[in-house]
């Protein structure tokens, strides 16, 4: 079965809006002049060769990236160098990383209560319960005291996404979350995302996983040197690619 | 369908050597290891035996008790004693409380200093009678609080606080008021050298950190303002800085402003650590990969929040040796307050040197006062090695 299973979810009002954005890296123009928008519970996967700016892209919307020409509205909040319009979106848009980035130093369940009880300033018994649930909701609630250096690829990242999760957050964004596990661990991290995505929460998820693409995408949106060349959804974007260059990355990447 | 065969178990070959095999493989392989093991049991020989025969036979170790007092507290009044014994005291039952309610690494550290003290209290050679019975009360005041302080876990506060309030107490409780106020140039001795220490690591170590931030702060002039204290603290030696201090500073200073002459010195010691401090935790902070920084932002974590508990817990621990080495050398450079005339133990120990009764004395009493140091700069790298474990170091 590869019929999207998430659209019922989507609503039409827009939570991301982006208006021309530009991006520059010293002399290198990473993103040129990306306008979209994303709906409200709908899914986009981002693809294309490395280098493209699809991370970089899904960096600006959280600020980790700041662009330098364009707009960029997230929940009617516009992304501008006011620290506390930041520290807003941040707290609504999660984030999960490549490179999983747990906090080496603290236990698993501290790296998930951490943000919730500094930021969203809850009693350490309340962050303790929401955090176990979580953990609980990923299958991993046996690691909960154990270091991130203790437990496998997969279940590192099923604690990041955890953590990202604790700040209830509206939206989130994957940055290649699967690209740093060894391939047994990949697929339990796609149940946990695939799970996400059923309860409606708005995601942006940049991946070479075009089987879950497929399956959970409303739309993928493929980048090349900076800008959207291609964006569709998934049966079109497969079955029908318009574009050149998405017609050799798609045969590129499912050669294998 | 073929029936799967288990491999059996075979345990690993066995690692352990006999006696006759060790000596063989490391000390007798071949010819020339041979000859080196000789030759250094027959230095290790005389070594020992040389030691041996100065320490126990020719030393002439009567110099040190009837100074011991002169080397704890310097020229500190005697009948104004008991000051030094409120604050050791009162250092004892926190320590203690210290140790009950927190457990861990308090629980090392006060066993130690409990350890010293019941030693003391117990040295086979003629001490006088007050410091037997400081020592013997302060172990005592450790062992009590440490019982209460397990049942007492709701004094947490109130312990941090005394802690907070320990050094102006001490200062206050050493210096006393009105008539009989003792002036700092006559505190001394051990009493001295362990003041300007610990307030010297104390207070350099957030000030370390503070300029190290700064130092990689986006702000030019936070930036700038602290490379140019590091560099040039750093490129001055700290006698130069001493007598800086105690010299020079009254000049420029207003009016009749002259901060006491130990105040002066703990400043200088503070603020030259300080420099080395904040290198060192630069260091750590370099070591802590940007996605720390990225994931502490992702989850909302303000600057200040994502220092405190990300990116600093990370790069202190990873930087303990260095830190530690850096609190040893501040131990050490103590020492050199003797140059503005004040006498912490070597000083003391120069002092006593003086006086023709005790000339000719020298190797006794530097040696004794090399063991002094060895024993709490030996206490201060075995802790770190404490906190090390503790924290997790090079596990997670």
């Amino acid at each position: 079965m590869t019929e999207n299973v998430t659209t019922e979810n989507v609503t039409n009002d827009p939570i991301i809006v982006c208006e021309d954005v530009h991006k520059w890296f010293d002399d290198f123009h990473v993103l040129k002049g990306i306008t979209t928008s994303f709906k409200k519970g709908e899914k986009a996967v981002i693809c294309g060769p490395s280098g493209s700016g699809k991370s970089t892209f899904i960096r600006t919307i959280n600020r980790l990236e700041e662009h330098q020409r364009g707009t960029i509205i997230v929940d009617g909040i516009e992304l501008t160098n006011d620290l506390r319009n930041i520290n807003l979106i941040r707290q609504e848009v999660g984030m999960v990383f490549q490179q999983f980035n747990l906090f080496p130093h603290l236990s698993n369940i501290k790296n998930i209560t951490l943000g919730p009880m500094k930021v969203r300033k809850l009693s350490k018994r309340q962050a303790e319960e929401d955090a176990l649930a979580l953990l609980e909701r990923m299958g991993i609630a046996d690691q909960a005291y154990k270091y991130p250096s203790e437990v496998s690829g997969g279940q590192q990242q099923r604690v990041a996404i955890a953590r990202a999760l604790a700040m209830e957050p509206k939206i989130m964004l994957f940055d290649e979350p699967t690209s740093a596990l060894d391939p047994e661990m990949i697929s339990e991290v796609l149940d946990v995302m695939r799970e996400l995505a059923h309860s409606g929460m708005t995601m942006l998820v940049v991946t070479h996983e075009m089987g879950f693409a497929r399956e959970v995408a409303d739309r993928v949106m493929f980048f090349d040197e900076g800008v959207v060349v291609e964006e569709a959804a998934p049966a079109d974007f497969f079955d029908n690619p318009q574009h050149d260059r998405t017609k050799l990355f798609i045969s590129q990447t499912l050669q294998h | 369908m073929e029936e799967l065969t288990f491999t059996p178990e075979i345990k690993p070959p066995s690692t352990k050597k006999d006696p006759k095999r060790w000596l063989k493989d490391n000390l007798f392989s071949n010819w020339y290891n041979t000859l080196l093991t000789l030759l250094a049991i027959v230095l290790l020989y005389f070594l020992f035996k040389g030691v041996y025969t100065w320490v126990f036979t020719q030393a002439k170790w009567e110099v040190i008790p009837p100074n011991l007092r002169k080397l704890s507290v310097g020229k500190f009044p005697k009948d104004q004693l008991w000051r030094v014994g409120q604050v050791i005291y009162v250092l004892a039952v926190l320590m203690g409380l210290s140790a009950g309610i927190w457990k861990g690494l308090n629980q090392q550290i006060t066993s130690a200093v409990a350890c010293v003290g019941a030693v003391i209290a117990l040295l086979p050679i003629q001490v006088n009678t007050s410091l037997r019975e400081a020592a013997i009360i302060a172990t005592t005041l450790i062992a009590v609080s440490y019982v209460l302080g397990r049942d007492l876990q709701n004094l947490k506060r109130w312990v941090i606080i005394g802690w907070v309030l320990m050094f102006p107490w001490m200062m206050f409780m050493l210096h006393g008021f009105g008539e009989n106020s003792i002036s700092t140039i006559l505190w001394g001795g051990l009493l001295l050298t362990l003041i300007l220490a610990v307030v010297g690591i104390v207070a350099c170590f957030p000030i370390g950190i503070l300029l190290a931030l700064g130092r990689r702060s986006q702000l030019p002039a936070i930036r700038w303002i602290s490379i140019a204290y590091i560099e040039v603290v750093r490129g001055m030696p700290l006698v130069t800085i001493l007598f800086m201090g105690s010299l020079m500073l009254p000049i420029f200073m207003p009016g009749d402003f002259r901060p006491d002459k130990v105040i002066r010195a703990m400043i200088v010691l503070t603020l030259f650590s300080a420099a080395y401090m904040a290198e060192n935790v630069r260091g750590g902070l370099q070591a802590v990969p940007r996605g720390q920084y990225e994931a502490a932002q992702a989850v909302g974590l303000a600057y200040p929040q994502t220092m405190t508990f990300i990116v600093l817990p990370q790069a202190l621990r990873s930087v303990i040796p260095t830190i530690v080495g850096q609190f040893i050398a501040l131990f050490k450079d103590t020492s050199l307050v003797s140059i503005i005339a004040l006498t912490e133990v070597l000083g003391t120990a120069d002092e006593i040197l003086g006086d023709p009764k005790w000339t000719g004395y020298q190797p006794e009493l530097y040696v004794f006062i090399a063991v002094i140091y060895f024993i709490f700069t030996f206490a201060m790298s075995h802790v770190s090695q404490i906190v090390e474990a503790e924290l997790g170091v090079g596990k997670h």
